[in-house]
């Protein structure tokens, strides 16, 4: 039987092995780190009942790092023997001597680079060898059958994500860290259209459903179940009226939660962004080293965590790409700004207090101060009561648009679904569902948080930032949340 | 005696593919494409070096096609002949297996052989210690954020067929910003770009002192401008921001019969644009090949929108084979070499013709907020100032926008400069891109800013 799993490095003789291959380097130079990376990518589709893409990815190679003089210099290589990785060793010391007479900082290695040791595997029962190629190419095919509920449903698309990775990271001081993981991202959409208007509806946005977890949660029924769902519903869409344009309260679902976090706390957050590091890209930020511990950032019910130890959430592991050993911490407590997204590097450098999140998106990048798990705690609310207690709001449902300024100031941000809510109760479906505001105020008008049993987690693949520009998984969680009196709007009238 | 990186892998190339041809049987097609660079990257916060890398990479995609199927892998190559022989040869079992299990494409579009060509850009780039050295010490004194990339890249394209497509560029680029606080004490900040082949440390000098130029003017104090609608200028930068966002979906077909388009109601010739507006692809700038990763070729020119009336799509021919419509090349259906012709208004004309309202260097973060009705979102970026009576009066506060592209390039476009500005794309996701726009500054007697 033909299964997904390719195991094409496995035949390969004289596959490289990276505690030999530190050996050969040591001693060429002060201190040097070896990142193995290697990833292959599953991209399964079906469109309209036939297959549409077919498409995985091998890559693989290291990353060199050598210290010296207090600046690290980079080279990756994908020429994995003996030669290849003394000529990425000899060009990771130019790198770094030339770079050290203009460093940023002058960095302590013992303070950068934790000399740690250990394993980490995503939480998987069922690997892809677990499942035929054709079984899952079928699922694929039905769920796009599924999803066309009526003719008006022109594009109806179901595809699946599957990544193995395994980042195996070495240093001449003794540091050995493997870690495995298992991902699965899957999406099914349908695009409803009449006359010149059309209208899409998807499961959850669609990259947010993405956990790192086996094939046991891969169930053809349940999928099929969904399908039908989201193809009513953006039918649903194309008969309803455009969302009003006016201040009310909103209800954001968890699918929504997870960008509202991301764009309006990960990134100000970042340490490197406030170092300005950022700045020539994606952006500053408005928070400033001195708003740790001072500012105000949300009401008494916001409460934001770092948090790599969810086990099934997209971004969790063990030790981030300097071996520094992560944890949870919490970044906003009760409202207050306490800590911020930032590596040792940046700790070092800017002197406050961060976490492991030193990651680079493969073995072609250096580490930068990414999110990970960034999640919302939840509280003591839940959706019903916070429908209840709405005189005139709106409750939206999934991404599909997001804008926010270099500071992280001013965004807006679209979706889905929407229903509106009046004297406490659900009325009808609107289309073309936005809203807009700006982060500080926006999150001290949070007035109801769900509790913990209504958590949802979610996560993206695609997080872009850093100068040569990176990709990277982030995983957020949270329940339903209220705010009070936002900026609403639809589409074009 | 030592290959240089096009040499080299020209080479392996050469070995890698006509031993995968060779062990293809009857009825099995295959298509090869390649993506490399040798690249040395040089990040920079206040003229110092945050971090500096070099790769080197080299990916091969294979398309593989038989029994009325496709399957495509792609494989990070190592270098190494005999590891990237056995890699390949696996993943061509693999193809053999994956097509008895996959259902039959109905779009499958037969292999055919796009004939040959060579393209070749040869440059002259500083060595890594020499371009931090130039840059650093050019840069010193002011707040200087920026990015250097520089190395050779390649494109190459086979098939069983016999079609052999190459393309290399020996390129750079400087991409940065300046930094000063106004009297205010808020941050301002202005963009620059500065690519080329050939490494010109006189060019970069006069450039940088250019951008210190306008620098000056965002010192001043900031106007606080009020959301509303206001007379507009988007300067060359500003209106290719636009572009980027609309080459997602705007003229694909595909997206278009899927109703994912954010111009279906242009091509249904429900609504059109300004007389002034033409829009098209233009291959003769050299910024990338003109054949894509199947190894067809675009013709030379591809017109889009002519004075506001949408004329063709970007194609591919697997979308001909579903829509019936004839393919032109294009396939991820995406802008890659765009031009937008230019107008008559000269660039020193601009803030006397702009008069009163907002000039805009600069955006940020585009993105659609409402696709059918082919409305966008943003911000402004870098250089935005307010002008009165064709003065400059000072820097703004940065200001959202939210409208509808019938209005920026239709109903409100007034003028468009005589001079168009090149813009190659400066992305480094996953590889560094290549391609990039050229077009002029915008006009607008009003645009819709909310917040
Ligand atoms: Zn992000």
């Amino acid at each position: 039987m033909l299964t997904l799993s390719i195991p094409i490095y496995e035949k390969l003789p004289n596959s490289l092995d990276l505690r030999l291959a530190i050996q050969w380097l040591t001693g060429k130079a002060d201190w040097i780190g070896l990142r193995l990376y290697q990833e292959i990518t599953h991209q399964r589709g079906a469109r309209n009942g036939h297959p549409d893409e077919n498409q995985v990815s091998f890559d693989r190679g290291v990353m060199v790092e050598v210290f010296h003089q207090g600046h690290f210099g980079y080279c990756g290589t994908a020429h994995l023997t003996k030669a290849g990785l003394e000529l990425a060793c000899h060009q990771a010391k130019q790198m770094a001597e030339a770079g050290a007479k203009y460093k940023v900082a002058d960095f302590d290695l013992s303070a950068v680079r934790p000399r740690s040791v250990g394993h980490y595997r995503s939480p998987v029962f069922k690997n892809l060898d677990c499942e035929t190629l054709g079984d899952f190419s079928e699922t694929l095919r039905l769920a796009s059958l599924k999803l066309k509920v009526s003719d008006q449903i022109v594009n109806a698309i179901a595809n699946a994500r599957l990544v193995e990775t395994s980042i195996h990271y070495v240093s001449s001081d003794g540091s050995d860290t493997l870690q495995e993981f298992l991902l699965l991202g899957h999406n099914y959409a349908a695009t409803a259209q009449q006359g010149s208007e059309s209208q899409t509806r998807s499961d959850h946005g669609g990259v947010a459903s993405c956990s790192q977890i086996g094939l046991e949660t891969w169930d053809r029924a349940e999928i099929l179940n969904r399908c039908a769902r989201i193809g009513k519903e953006a039918l649903e869409l194309l008969q309803a009226p455009n969302c009003p344009s006016e201040k009310m309260d909103l209800i954001l679902a968890p699918d929504q939660m997870l960008l509202q976090i991301h764009e309006s706390i990960g990134h100000p957050l970042e340490l490197d962004r406030i170092l300005g590091d950022e700045r020539n890209f994606a952006g500053w930020s408005f928070v400033k080293a001195e708003d740790f511990g001072q500012l105000q950032y949300g009401s008494k019910l916001m409460n934001a965590t770092f948090d790599p130890s969810v086990p099934g959430e997209y971004a969790s592991y063990a030790f981030d790409d300097c071996g520094n050993p992560a944890q949870r911490e919490y970044l906003i407590k009760d409202g207050l700004l306490v800590r911020g997204l930032g590596s040792l590097e940046s700790q070092f450098r800017s002197h406050l207090p961060g976490v492991a999140n030193f990651r680079a998106s493969s073995w072609n990048r250096a580490p930068i101060d990414r999110m990970a798990n960034i999640n919302l705690e939840p509280g003591s609310s839940n959706l019903k009561d916070m429908i209840a207690q709405t005189e005139k709001g709106i409750l939206m449902e999934a991404n599909m648009s997001w804008s926010i300024d270099d500071y992280r100031n001013k965004f807006q941000f679209g979706c889905e679904y929407a229903r509106l809510i009046e004297n406490g109760k659900l009325t009808s479906v609107v289309k073309n569902p936005n809203y807009r505001g700006v982060t500080v105020p926006f999150w001290n008008s949070l007035k109801a948080v769900g509790n913990a049993q209504e958590v949802e987690i979610y996560g993206t693949p695609w997080c872009g930032k850093g100068e040569p520009s990176q990709v990277i998984r982030v995983g957020h969680s949270s329940p339903h949340c209220l705010f009070s009196q936002v900026e609403v709007f639809g589409g074009v009238q | 005696m030592s290959l240089n990186f096009n040499e080299k892998w020209q080479k392996h190339f050469d070995l890698l593919s006509s031993s995968l041809f060779s062990n293809l049987k009857s009825e099995e097609d295959l298509n090869l494409n390649l993506q490399g660079e040798d690249s040395t990257f040089l990040r920079f916060n206040q003229s110092m070096v945050r971090q500096n890398t070099r790769v080197e990479q080299v990916l091969l995609s294979m398309s593989f096609q038989g029994s009325g199927r496709r399957v495509q892998f792609e494989l990070m190559l190592t270098g190494d002949l005999e590891n990237d022989r056995n890699l390949t040869s696996s993943l061509l079992e693999r193809a053999r297996s994956e097509v008895q299990a996959l259902p039959v494409d109905p779009y499958l579009v037969p292999m055919k052989s796009n004939g040959d060509s060579v393209r070749e850009y040869h440059g002259k780039l500083p060595l890594a210690a020499d371009a931090i050295k130039m840059i650093a010490e050019t840069t010193a004194g002011v707040d200087f954020a920026g990015f250097y990339t520089g190395g050779p890249v390649l494109r190459a394209s086979r098939n069983s067929k016999g079609q052999k497509h190459w393309f290399s560029s020996e390129n750079f680029f400087v991409d940065y910003s300046l930094f000063t606080k106004n009297s205010d004490g808020e941050n301002k900040a202005i963009k620059g770009v500065y690519a080329d082949l050939n490494w010109d440390q006189n060019q970069f000098s006069k450039q940088l002192q250019s951008s210190q130029n306008q620098l000056s003017l965002m010192s001043r104090k900031s106007q606080l401008i009020k959301p509303g609608a206001y007379r507009t200028y988007l300067a060359p930068a500003a209106v290719a921001e636009i572009l980027g966002t609309m080459s997602w979906n705007a003229f694909s077909l595909k997206c278009f019969k899927q109703g994912l388009s954010g111009f279906k109601k242009l091509y249904e010739k429900e609504k059109s644009l300004s007389p002034l507006f033409t829009l098209r692809e233009n291959f003769d700038m050299g910024l990338c090949p003109q054949f894509n990763q199947q190894g067809e070729m675009a013709p030379a020119q591809i017109v889009l929108v002519e004075k506001g009336i949408a004329q063709n799509w970007l194609s591919s021919s697997r979308s001909e084979k579903e829509y019936g419509i004839a393919a032109n090349g294009c396939d991820p259906e995406m802008l890659r070499s765009t031009e937008i012709l230019p107008g008559q208004l000269p660039e020193d004309k601009v803030l006397q013709e702009l008069g009163t309202g907002l000039y805009l260097g600069n955006l940020h973060y585009l993105n659609w907020s409402d696709v059918p009705g082919g409305r966008i979102t943003g911000m402004t970026r870098y250089a935005g100032f307010w002008v009165e009576k064709g003065e400059v009066v000072g820097p703004i506060q940065d200001l959202r926008f939210d409208e509808s592209l019938y209005q920026i390039f239709g109903s409100e476009l007034a003028a468009l400069t005589r001079e168009q500005h090149i813009d190659p794309s400066i992305s480094t996701y996953l590889q560094r891109d290549l391609g990039g726009r050229k077009n002029p500054g915008a006009l607008l007697n009003k645009m819709t800013f909310t917040l």
